[in-house]
């Protein structure tokens, strides 16, 4: 077993990268992101591989785009501006069926907003962001060791589907310093990049990576392609966490990353007043784990409350995942601003109807 | 009989969709061919953006990357990072690589990228149908500058070889015509030069190359070569505009 060492966030994604074979990283300075790039810039040239600091995020991105068609792993990290830059090269990543992982650690918006923690780029990452009909494949850690496991298996993933994957954390995640251990992964049996255009190399016919199809017919065929992709992941990636989800229950909070640790404290404070509140943590953020409320439904008497560092966005999700069955909630804060185990405990009671 | 001509193996045996009288057919053939004689089609990978050549990828038989408009000397970076001994090269119009892509080719060359960088500019967006590029002359009427060019309110062409050659990373610039034969040969012979710069690791080339559109111009292919010879080469000088490769590459 590997020991554990003491790390902050945005250095173990550094780490868990090199871990997962990543050859290349591409970045952009942005708080509170900025330590992956310092940390791989340090760590990649050591090991031979590439570590560049793009002219932009919108540079980055397009060289994950070349690095990732030419067929080997390749990460690059921003934070909410910076990726709102990147949207485009995300787009055409997709459309050309590259893998890559893509890390956004979330500050607060909109606009240039504020450098502390937030959940707000949930619907850019969960509802295209870029243009066209694509999916990003979204994992929410919830703790540095969380992060580092879903970095190395964010690769795997990508490779798995050829698609981008983004981890996304926030702020206070990516400035935290937890214990990791940087577990030995089995390999696992991947598909052959036998689609990469990193020259023919004796091979007959050339390849091509390209998102453009200018005959309607092949474009909706493409996306017909594209589609069937991701009802795949949403059958098999969607991941999430139950927790005091047995029995009859008062509520059913939902909450992701950070958040999820708050809540699990308010659980606490709930139990000593009465009140059985369960919490579905979203391990995917896309595909959404709608399973895990179907398993709870019955038995949660008022229904879901989501809890977010942002006004109202994953709530949306939750509600469909209810889809009329149950009564959903919201409770967030936003701009930075971050509730305490009390204050999610006190809309708790606030909802069920106070102390029992 | 001794073949005098072949048709090169570095494109493919396809018709391709430039308009009756454009340059890209010439240019892509002058590409296809240096990358034959130096032997590194099987090592070649070419990333054409948006533009008129966004299709370039069904006419070089090398590897090929589309990529989105005036991104492909990152893409190329991207490649070229990751796969050292590729030969990776950017072929690019003036609306793309001068306009939306300018950050995008100035830090290729300031980083000395080792890719080269195939710069075709015809005064004009073409694919969208004739507007107003940042190469547009003075004057030069087009379908977003109906009036003229007016330096006034719509600014100066930009020489980007001239600009480019600013930067220490950029080895080699050169600005070549194909408007005549002689001159074709000379872009050949640049083109050439600049992917064996490449290969020998010196730095960043670029290769600008003045090309005609007839059909946004309104000129026939034989009026567009003249408007060429008369309008461009005055502004945008023939000739190598940085070299220091110092006799490293002939």
């Amino acid at each position: 077993m590997a020991d554990k060492v003491l790390m902050k966030g945005n250095e173990a994604i550094g780490e868990a990268a090199v871990h997962a074979g990543c050859q290349c990283f591409f970045g952009y300075p942005i708080t509170p992101q900025t330590e992956v790039a310092a940390y791989l810039s340090r760590r990649m040239p050591k090991i031979n591989r590439v570590f560049l600091q793009a002219e932009s995020e919108v540079a980055a991105i397009n060289m994950v785009y070349g690095a990732a068609g030419a067929g080997v792993r390749v990460m690059t990290s921003s934070s909410s501006p910076g990726i709102s830059l990147k949207l485009e090269g995300i787009s055409y990543i997709a459309g050309a069926e590259l893998p890559c992982v893509i890390v956004n650690i979330v500050r607060g918006g909109p606009g240039l907003g504020g450098i502390q923690p937030a959940q707000s780029d949930y619907f850019q990452a969960t509802k295209g962001g870029g243009h066209g009909d694509y999916r990003l494949l979204v994992f929410a850690p919830a703790s540095v060791q969380e992060m580092v496991d879903l970095v190395q298996e964010g690769f795997d993933v990508a490779d798995t589907y050829k698609t981008p994957v983004m981890i996304m954390g926030d702020g206070m995640l990516g400035q935290m310093m937890e214990p990791v251990e940087f577990k030995e992964r089995p390999a696992k049996a991947l598909p052959e990049k036998d689609w990469a255009a990193s020259g023919l190399r004796g091979r007959k016919k050339h390849n091509v990576v390209n998102s453009l199809f200018l005959k309607p017919e092949e474009l909706e065929k493409h996306n017909e392609k594209l589609q069937a992709k991701y009802a795949e992941m949403e059958k098999n990636e969607a991941r999430y966490e139950a927790t005091n989800c047995e029995g009859e229950l008062d509520i059913v909070m939902v909450a992701y990353g950070i958040t999820s640790r708050i809540c699990k404290n308010a659980i606490k404070m709930l139990e000593k007043e009465g009140i059985k509140a369960g919490l579905i943590r979203p391990i995917t953020l896309w595909p959404f784990p709608t399973k895990a409320f179907d398993e709870v439904i019955d038995r949660t008497k008022h229904g879901f409350v989501s809890v977010e560092l942002s006004c109202g966005q994953m709530v949306e999700d939750v509600t469909l995942a209810a889809n009329g069955r149950k009564p959903v909630q919201f409770f967030g804060r936003s701009g930075g601003m971050i509730p305490t185990p009390s204050d999610v405990a006190e809309r708790i009671k606030a909802i069920v109807g106070g102390a029992k | 009989m001794a073949v005098v001509f072949d048709r090169t193996k570095g494109l493919l045996d396809v018709p391709t969709h430039y308009c009756p009288g454009c340059t890209h057919g010439i240019i892509h053939r002058l590409v296809a061919e240096a990358i034959e004689e130096l032997g590194i089609l099987d090592r070649a990978v070419g990333v054409a953006p948006v533009g008129c050549s966004v299709l370039a990828y069904d006419y070089f038989a090398c590897d090929m990357y589309e990529a989105a408009h005036g991104r492909a000397p990152a893409v190329a970076t991207g490649v070229k990072r990751s796969i050292p001994d590729s030969i990776v090269f950017t072929y690019q119009g003036d609306g793309d690589l001068a306009a939306i892509g300018t950050a995008e080719i100035v830090h290729a060359a300031a980083r000395g990228e080792l890719i080269t960088s195939i710069f075709v500019n015809n005064c004009i967006y073409g694919m969208t149908g004739g507007q107003m590029a940042p190469t547009t002359l003075p004057g030069q009427v087009t379908e977003t500058s109906p009036y003229g060019r007016d330096i006034k309110t719509q600014g100066h062409p930009i020489q980007v070889s001239e600009m480019i050659s600013t930067l220490a990373g950029a080895v080699y610039v050169e600005r070549v015509s194909v408007d005549t034969v002689p001159n074709i040969l000379k872009a050949k012979k640049a083109i050439k030069k600049a992917f064996e710069i490449q290969m020998k690791g010196l730095g960043f080339a670029m290769i600008e190359v003045l090309s005609t559109c007839p059909t946004n111009w309104g000129l026939s292919p034989t009026e567009s070569l003249k408007w060429l010879q008369t309008n461009m080469m005055p502004f945008y000088t023939l000739g190598v505009k940085k070299d220091t490769t110092e006799g490293e590459v002939k």
